[in-house]
């Protein structure tokens, strides 16, 4: 049986279309589009295209506003240091606790430097709290860093709304959009985000390939100087395929955002249905009204993640989990942690994340695989009896 | 992915006595639900010759917790107590055909529970004292509680000194960074103790910013040096100063302080101490015929 990919926060696949319309410019249209010859302008014309198809994908005002990077982790790194650079007097950045290590681990290395770091916590459903964020805004804050969607669980942030706030109090505002950009309709030029990352393998793209949009009047200091491409704001020859192939990604994005919307999240919403109907002491984390159509995270209690990801790769389906074991560190995931989720369940959370490619099929193969594959794990644990928890009757040593 | 072993899948898939046995008489219980791994391991014991006759695992963890569970259990049925507990992580995990190094703890737990449980049928106390800090070193597996002690024991001052000592750091580097912020961390804590340490405050500390000659360079590495032969000599070891070369101080260590564990931490602290005087970074190392001493290890 075919494998079953539900793992398409992490990365996607890449579209037949997508390919074919990247192959030419590795062979034949493989002019340096700073160029001034034949082979130089086509390019150059092809990048332009491309750059309004981001442009359309996000509702931007001007092309001029995509700026082309090589993945998400650069355009968030790119948007955070052109601010305190740009405001060298402003010693303060405010984001959350649960951001995407690429801007997490980023604020940590700035912190010692002398940076203070507000990050905004979560209620137990992944939450924020405006007040605690009002409260943080002023004069001091170079920018703001706020997902708009959580990788792992799939909330959504009101980024527009904060974004409004930032700008109220003179700060630049930026969000880290890499799992929202082709799952969500967006109108960049109706809000008031200046900067805003995206990353091409998130929407059926190539690997390698990022965005950083910056509003028109956005001051910015590059991270990489040196050639005049991207009009001297992110200097470097340009990945041309990945770009075309983005470009053509987002036109798709666009055409499949109802399929998203209504197939998509109708499919998602089947297969939770179809665990939780089925598998005693497991439920959904983050926050299930406001989420990606996309994702479910679900905690299995008195189980490890690691674990059932390997069962279920057995039986050829790939998802993905927060548990500590998956990535090498002792605890498990830092969203997990700020949700404050029992400590039960949150080394037993696993994330399935869906595409426009997933069918109905597959849906209900997952539903009849998952329940045996925790029945099994529980079977194994000392914390399970014959029927329920038995956390009552084992408590070991040390704990 | 993790790049396990077939022997770790095997273990994994078909995990060997799963389950806890009936009529056990030694129960070791180790971990938490809060670490993200628990093992419940149960034997039955004959009580005239402390053979293993039976055991059984239940375990909450990860694949390579669930494989090292089950290795274990094959590992020591049919041996004595005696036997079992020479049992290391390393025999357990060499028995799956190795262990990702981020995966060596869940070896550990095995080895914990079975000590646990020997100490539960011998009707004794058994408490753990280990801690786990964050990986730093993924090539040698050593943690950061680990280094960080070290440091402090040894009052180590570079990279390369805690490579030495632990390893951390001697595979692929990239902890290179990591090993820095801890070492700049308990160094940090040393400056504001130092005033509080017994030892009186060098007479020459102001001498630490002009520049100094080499004759004064080598009076105060003098200097330091008899103030710390009378602690040594308690321990009923010396140490002389053979040669001064640029950054690099020459010392004989005689007596009980020419074995290499204690001489490696006396150089350290020597070294320190010197660095403190003079103000500025210099080398501790034995004179060539007490490096000779340690050649014997
Ligand atoms: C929310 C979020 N931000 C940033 C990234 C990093 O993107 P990239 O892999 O393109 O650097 C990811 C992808 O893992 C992500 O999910």
């Amino acid at each position: 049986m075919d494998p079953i990919y539900l793992d398409n926060n992490a990365t996607t696949r890449v579209d037949d279309a997508v390919v074919a319309a990247m192959l030419p410019f590795f062979t034949e249209q493989y002019g340096n589009p700073s160029s001034m010859h034949a082979f130089g302008e086509k390019v150059g014309r092809a990048l332009k295209n491309a750059r309004r198809q981001v442009q359309t994908l996000l509702g931007a005002e001007h092309d001029s506003e995509v700026i082309f990077t090589s993945c998400g982790t650069e355009s968030n790194s790119t948007a955070i240091l052109s601010a305190l650079r740009a405001y060298p007097d402003r010693r303060e950045i405010i984001t959350t606790t649960v951001e995407h290590p690429a801007v997490l681990t980023l604020c940590e290395h700035l912190e010692k430097e002398g940076y203070t770091i507000h990050r905004l916590k979560v209620d137990n459903k992944g939450r924020l709290n405006l007040d605690e964020y009002r409260a943080l805004l002023s004069p001091q804050v170079a920018i703001v860093s706020v997902m708009w969607a959580n990788n792992e669980t799939g909330t959504l942030f009101p980024v527009e709304e904060m974004a409004e706030l930032a700008n109220a109090a003179g700060v630049q505002f930026h969000t880290d959009a890499v799992q929202v950009v082709g799952k969500i309709p967006l109108d960049l030029k109706n809000s008031k985000i200046d900067m805003l990352s995206l990353s091409g393998h998130k929407l059926h793209s190539p690997k390698g390939i990022g965005v950083l949009y910056l509003r028109r009047n956005t001051r910015f200091r590059p991270l990489l100087r040196g050639g005049h491409q991207e009009r001297g704001r992110r200097a470097g020859t340009e990945n041309v395929a990945g770009i075309i192939g983005l470009g053509v990604a987002a036109e798709q994005a666009m055409a499949a955002m109802e399929h998203e919307q209504t197939v998509v999240r109708d499919l998602r919403d089947r297969l939770e249905q179809g665990i939780l109907a089925q598998v005693p002491n497991a439920f959904p984390t983050g926050d299930p009204s406001n989420r990606l159509p996309n994702t479910s995270n679900i905690a299995f209690e008195f189980i490890e993640g690691e674990a059932i990801l390997l069962l279920l790769n057995k039986v050829g389906i790939a998802a993905s989990s927060g548990s500590a074991c998956t990535s090498g560190s002792l605890e498990p995931s830092h969203v997990m942690r700020a949700m404050d989720i029992p400590y039960t369940a949150a080394h037993g959370t696993v994330r399935f994340s869906l595409s426009r490619y997933t069918t109905a099929e597959e849906i209900e193969r997952v539903i009849e695989a998952v329940p045996p594959v925790v029945e099994q794990l529980r079977k194994l644990s000392p914390y399970w009896g014959t029927k329920g928890p038995a956390s009552e009757s084992f408590a070991p040593t040390y704990a | 992915m993790w790049d396990y072993s077939e022997k770790v899948k095997d273990h994994f898939f078909n995990p060997r006595n799963a389950g806890a046995i009936d009529g056990a008489n030694a129960i070791g219980e180790v971990g938490s639900i809060s670490c993200g791994d628990a093992l419940r391991l149960t034997l039955k014991v004959d009580p005239d010759n402390e053979r293993i006759l039976d055991a059984g695992f239940q375990t909450f963890g990860c694949g390579s917790a669930i494989a090292s569970s089950s290795a274990l259990t094959e590992i020591i049925k049919g041996m004595t107590l005696e036997e079992a507990l020479k049992v290391s992580n390393q025999d357990i995990a060499d028995f799956l055909d190795g262990l990702p190094a981020e995966k060596m703890h869940c070896s550990v737990m095995g080895r914990e529970a079975l000590q646990a449980a020997v100490a539960n049928f011998r009707g004794e106390e058994w408490s753990d004292d280990h801690e786990e800090g964050a990986l730093i070193c993924k090539c040698f597996a050593v943690d950061a509680v680990l280094i960080e002690e070290t440091i402090r024991a040894n009052n180590l001052t570079t990279v390369q000194e805690v490579t030495h000592y632990t390893k951390a750091g001697g595979g692929c580097s990239s902890c290179h960074e990591g090993i820095e912020e801890i070492l700049a961390k308990v160094m940090a804590e040393r400056a504001t103790a130092a005033p509080v340490a017994a030892e009186p405050a060098p007479a020459q500390a102001p001498a630490a910013k002009g520049k100094l000659t080499n004759l004064q360079r080598i009076r105060i590495i003098e200097e330091t040096i008899e103030k710390i032969r009378p602690q040594l000599q308690r321990d009923r070891g010396d140490v002389e100063l053979v040669d001064v070369d640029g950054n690099t101080i020459y010392v004989n260590m005689i007596g009980a302080c020419s074995g290499c564990q204690m001489a490696a931490m006396t150089l350290g602290g020597i070294q320190q101490q010197i660095v403190e005087a003079l103000g500025e970074l210099v080398r501790v190392v034995p004179a060539k015929q007490a490096a000779h001493a340690c050649g014997g290890h």
